[in-house]
Parts: structure tokens; sequence; C-alpha cells
């Protein structure tokens, strides 16, 4: 029993600490800002962050196979520029949408190809990714472009009423986030696919020698995260009603930091989607404090976040250590 | 015979691909246009005769990023990484920013004051502190790579993310415009007709030359960056190995601020050197530094930092905006992994046998 509580809690340790850590930061929050209370406030992090947790649900997936994806940012910028640009130009949504997602899984699906047959680093590969995808941002249209749509404004402003809740509300977009969560929670825990992912995060050599499909699953992977951005893109332009080149600059970097506090290993091979859950959740507490605090500037959000990143690296590293030791000395 | 071993020893060293691109891409401006090479001598009233023209743009404006590649490739040659530079430009910018206002603390800026070409620092004071921000963020990169056993990835992560952060706090979230004329002399001073960024260059070159050449350090890091733990058990400091290199990574990223911050006379925490990162890892993978470490060369790095700048004024001279830019390099990159991949070195062996082969016939 007390071997299974060890073991349980070196297992999610980490998770149960970004747990802890985002209900923490919502209480102290909660205490300065009594605004910040209501349930309206919750529902908002999952409103603004929405784009945010579906490029980091398809980076924890990269990641856990010991990859990185650092084009997402990129591919948000493409995908709401192409967007918007097809739809003034009187593209229909249902062709846009579906456009968009190719867009993204196939630079994705190359990137991919890339990292596993022409042997790059994941980190250079996904790196002309981003510039590449930018760049054509800009190369479609150097100025931001509104949207305006009826489907897309009709998309963008109709309220979800949350029930048990009064007025309280969500939009359709932030919906998305959410499922593909649930998408993702399927992918990595109950399917094969997933259990690959982890086991070429831990060592991908003998996962090749296990004769797991390391290739394709390395390439599908980054196809995913492909979709993820894509659909971030899509969630992106749809609430602000624009597409631009210099939108989510540097949101790689935010998804990167919110995996990582929510316990996933760069290493590879360690941690889940739901911590990444709380990562973002995380990110949108730190955000809404300071806007609630006024007085802050936006760059105390770079500060906390990358102070929190320090903080669950301190903490993932002794529980992986641990866990290792454990591993070897049953 | 003699100038053919040299021949070889040139084709055979880091250098020799970087410098091919270099030349097939101002073989490309050459065609394109051919008044691209073209240099003149300009009377300027405030630093004298002095040349100029796109070769000399080039080296000038690519100064900042060569400082970087040349300290991202001890960094990449120890098995490491340094996302962080860019942040570190950010950081000393705003250093020397700070240092040269007047107005310091809360007292309101006034154009009055700022316009006043003076300073209350004295300038060695205010290089001196740009160039100790920078050691000192190199120093916490270090610190946290040797001693914290963090992935450099992930540690150099977190100064990349907080350290435009930091910059804006220093310079109060305002974009600083530097109005102190002996600080533009870095960035825009001329010695004997040359830019100074390239002097400093050339001084950095030789002191990290003469670190990594003269002194055991090279060696260290090589073997550091080829296999840690042996390096270890033969008794090398391998702590304080990575310590020195992140280090040295952070100086040439400070010095890189100064010069950036003095050439457009400004300070600004979120676009100083931004991506600056990405184009000087690109500059050491061009030098032909692996990413996992080992064998490195400066002078490579150096090049490929040429390259990469040359490129860049090449795809402006051509009329595409700043901002589509990010595609063409894109496209660089993809070639030059195109060209360093296995398949392409494959291909190129088998060239050089089939010629070898056939020589041996002949003779």
């Amino acid at each position: 029993m007390k071997q299974r509580i060890k073991f349980i809690l070196l297992r999610f340790g980490p998770l149960l600490l970004t747990f802890a850590v985002f209900v923490l930061v919502y209480f102290v929050g909660g205490q300065l800002y009594p605004a910040m209370k209501k349930p309206q406030v919750f529902f908002n992090l999952f409103i603004n962050d929405s784009s945010l947790l579906l490029v980091s649900i398809g980076m924890t997936l990269v990641i856990l196979t010991g990859g990185m994806d650092l084009s997402v940012g990129g591919v948000i910028a493409l995908t709401s520029t192409a967007s918007a640009v097809m739809l003034r130009e009187g593209a229909s949504p249902y062709v846009v949408i579906p456009l968009m997602i190719l867009i993204g899984v196939s630079l994705g699906a190359l990137m991919g190809w890339i990292i596993q047959d022409l042997k790059v680093q994941p980190f250079i590969a996904t790196l002309m990714g981003l510039f590449f995808a930018r760049g054509m941002a800009y190369i479609i249209s150097l100025t931001s472009v509104s949207i305006k749509n009826p489907l897309y404004m009709k998309i963008a402003l109709t309220p979800i009423y949350i029930p048990f809740f009064e007025k309280t509300y969500v939009y359709v977009t932030t919906l998305v986030g959410p499922i593909m969560l649930l998408v993702a929670i399927y992918i990595s825990f109950f399917t094969r696919f997933g259990r690959t992912l982890y086991a070429i995060g831990s060592n991908e050599q003998s996962a090749i020698l296990m004769g797991l499909p390391v290739r394709r699953t390395k390439i599908l992977v980054y196809a995913f995260s492909g979709l993820c951005s894509s659909l971030g893109g899509i969630v992106f332009s749809m609430s602000l009603l624009a597409g631009y080149g210099q939108f989510a600059s540097g949101m790689e970097l935010d998804s990167i930091a919110a995996v990582v506090i929510g316990g996933t290993s760069l290493a590879g091979g360690m941690g889940n989607v739901i911590g990444t859950l709380f990562g973002v959740l995380i990110h949108g507490t730190i955000v809404s404090i300071l806007q609630f605090n006024g007085t802050l500037s936006s760059w105390w959000t770079r500060i906390g976040v990358g102070l929190l990143t320090l903080i669950a690296i301190g903490i993932q590293s002794v529980f992986y250590i641990r866990k290792k030791r454990s591993d070897k000395t049953p | 015979m003699k100038q053919k071993s040299l021949f070889r020893r040139f084709r055979e060293s880091q250098c020799f691909w970087p410098f091919v691109a270099w030349i097939i891409i101002l073989a490309f401006d050459a065609i394109i246009d051919p008044t691209f090479f073209r240099l003149g001598i300009i009377q300027d009233p405030v630093y004298g005769n002095h040349l100029y023209g796109n070769l000399v743009d080039i080296f000038n404006n690519g100064a900042p990023l060569m400082l970087v590649a040349i300290g991202m490739t001890l960094v990449i040659a120890t098995g490491g990484i340094d996302l962080s530079v860019g942040a570190v430009i950010a950081i000393s910018a705003a250093m020397g920013a700070v240092l040269i206002n007047p107005a310091l603390g809360n007292q309101l800026i006034s154009n009055e004051i700022l316009t006043k070409n003076a300073t209350n620092t004295p300038l060695p004071l205010i290089i001196l502190a740009d160039l100790a921000a920078g050691t000192l963020c190199g120093l916490w990169n270090g610190l946290l790579v040797s001693r914290g056993k963090i992935q450099p990835m992930v540690a150099t992560l977190i100064l990349m993310v907080a350290g435009r952060g930091i910059a804006q706090l220093i310079t109060n979230g305002q974009i600083m415009t530097i109005y102190y004329t002996p600080y533009y002399w870095f960035g825009n001073g001329y010695i004997l007709g040359l830019p100074v960024s390239i002097y400093i260059v050339a001084l950095v070159l030789i002191l990290g030359w003469i670190l990594v050449r003269k002194t055991s350090i090279g060696l260290f890091i090589e073997s550091v960056g080829i296999n840690a733990k042996s390096a270890y058990y033969s008794g090398i400091n391998e702590k304080n190995v990575k310590l020195i290199a992140y280090m040295f990574c952070g100086f040439c990223g400070a010095i890189a601020g100064l010069i950036l911050s003095s050439y457009v006379h400004s300070a600004d925490g979120n676009n100083n050197g931004l991506y600056y990162e990405l184009d000087a890892i690109l500059a050491v993978v061009m030098g032909g530094t692996l990413m996992t470490g080992g064998r490195f060369n400066l002078l490579a790095s150096t090049i490929g930092a040429v390259v990469i700048w040359t490129f860049t004024v090449t795809v402006y001279h051509l009329g595409v905006p700043a901002n589509a830019l990010m595609a063409a390099k894109a496209i660089l990159v993809l070639v030059v992994i195109l060209l360093y991949s296995d398949y392409m070195r494959r291909f190129m062996n088998r060239i050089s046998e089939q010629r070898g082969a056939k020589h041996e016939t002949t003779n």
C-alpha cells in the first residue's frame, strides 16, 4: 500500500503540484481582487487562452516524443491571415476552414518528415516552419485584414450560457480547445499511438528495436501539432475577427512554458496533457491578475511565466530523478 | 605542391562550405545588380572619410550577429544551446540606455533633458555595466546548466521568456531613445575608413581564438561536447567549462546589444535582437558545428553569420518587404538542411569517389 501511494505520488506528483499551484495562484488572485471570484472570470481564462490551449495540446504530444514544435505561432499567423484574405475575396467558410486545417496538417507533416528522414534537429526544422509560415502570412497580406463574413461573426459573437451559473457564458470557439483536449487525452492514454509517443520519448532506440512504428508516429505527431495550431489559428481569427501576420508572436514560448509548468519533461516520455491544461490556466490567471491590478505592466507576465517555468523545472527534476531511482530499485 | 596542400587544407576545413555559400550569394548579387559591389569614399562631417557600399554595410550591420554566433559556437560545442541571446541583447541595450539617460528614477523625462547630448554616467562605466549585465545573464544560464543540471534548452528558455520582460522592466516599458553622441561611435563610427564594429568583431574573434586555441579551454570544450562523462573521468572540470562557455556567450551577446543599440540610437526591450538566437544557431550550423557538440570553428561560424546577413541584404535588395524576409530565410534554412543532410553527403561522397577512380585510371 505504501509502495502504491509512493508510486502514485511520484507518477502524478508534478500534475498534482501544478493543480495546487493553479489553485493557489487563483486563490491569491481572488483574495487580492474579489472580482476575480466571479465564475465568469474563471471561464474567461478559457475564452482568452483558447488558442494557447489548442496549441499547447499539440505541443505536449510533440514534447512527449522528445521533440519540439516552434512553428505554432507562425501557423496561427498564416492560417488567420490566409482565411481572412480568402473570406474577403468571397470564399465560403465551409471551404476556408478545411483548407486551413489542411495547410496546418501538411506543414506539420512536412516538418515531421524533415525531422525524421533528413535527421534534422526538431528545433531547427520547426524554426524553419515558423519563419516560413510567418513570412508567408506577411506575403499574403502586410496589413491586418478584418473578417466580415456573417458565419464567422455569428460563431464569434454567439455566447453559450453555462448552466447553474448566472450570467456566465463562453463562446463557441472556446469549446474547441476542451474538445481537442479530450481527443488528446484519449489519444495519449488509450491508443497504441499514444503509448508509442511515450516509448519514443523515453528511449527512441529501444522503441525502434521493439518494432514500434517510430517513423510514422513521429511524422504523425507533428501533423497533429499542425492540426492543433491551425485550429488555434481559426479560433484566433474568429475571436478577433481579423487576420494578421503578427498574431501570436511569441506564442511558441508561452506554449512551451505552459507545457513545462504542466509537468511535462522537455526530455520527453514523462508528463501528460491534463497538466498542460493547468499550465495554460496558470498562464491565463497571471494575465488576469495583471489586468485586474491595472498598474502592473504587461512585462510582468513574462517575468512571472519565466519564474514559474523555473519553479516547475525544479519540481520536475526532484520528482523525475526520484522516479528514475525508484524505477531502478524496485 | 605546397599551394595545393594549402588549398586542400582550406577545402577540408569547416570554413569551406560557408565560404562557398557566401560566394554563391555574392555571384547571384553580381548578376542581379552589377552595382552591388560598388564601394566609395564618403566625406562624413562627423566621422571623417570612410568607405561606404553594400559590402561595408553587410559587415557593419551583420556585426552583432557575428558576435552572437561566435559566443553561440562555444555553447553549442559543449553540447548545449543558448536560446536567451536575443533577450541578453535586449537587456544589455536597455542597461546602456538607462544609464545614459540623465533623468534617473521617477524624474519626468522631457525632451529638453533627452536632447542635451550629455549623461551623468561616464562612458566606460556604461560599457562596463552593459558587458557586466550580459555576462551575468550568461553566468545565470551557465549555473543552471552546469550546477542545476537542467537541459540547456530549458534552462536558457527561462531567460528567453523572462529576459525581455526584464529589459522592459529596466527601461520602464518605454522605447528609450539615446541622445548621446559618444555612444553612437560603436555602431556608426569608423577607424581608418572601416566601421568600428568590424574591429570589435575581429577583436572578439582573436580573443576567442586565443582562448580556445592557445589555452587548453578549446580542447576541454570539445571533449565535453563529445562526451561529458568521459571528459569528467579524464579530470576535466566539465561544470566550469560549461560555465565559461555560457558566460562567453553572454559576454558576446552584451557586446552585440551595445553595438545594436548604438546603431539604432535606442533600446527597445521588445524588438532589440528579436530572433537573433535563431539566426545565430543557424549561423553556427552553417559553420559546420554539430548541434550535438564537439568539433567547432569560430571563424566558420562568423562566415556563417556573414552568409546570413548577405542573404538578408540581397533579399532586401530584391525589394522583398522586411517582414516577408522570414519566408525567404526559411527556404535558405531548408537548402542548408538539405546540403548538410546524410543524403547529400552520401551523394557528394559518391561523386568524389567516382572522380578518384577516374583519376586512377588516367594515371
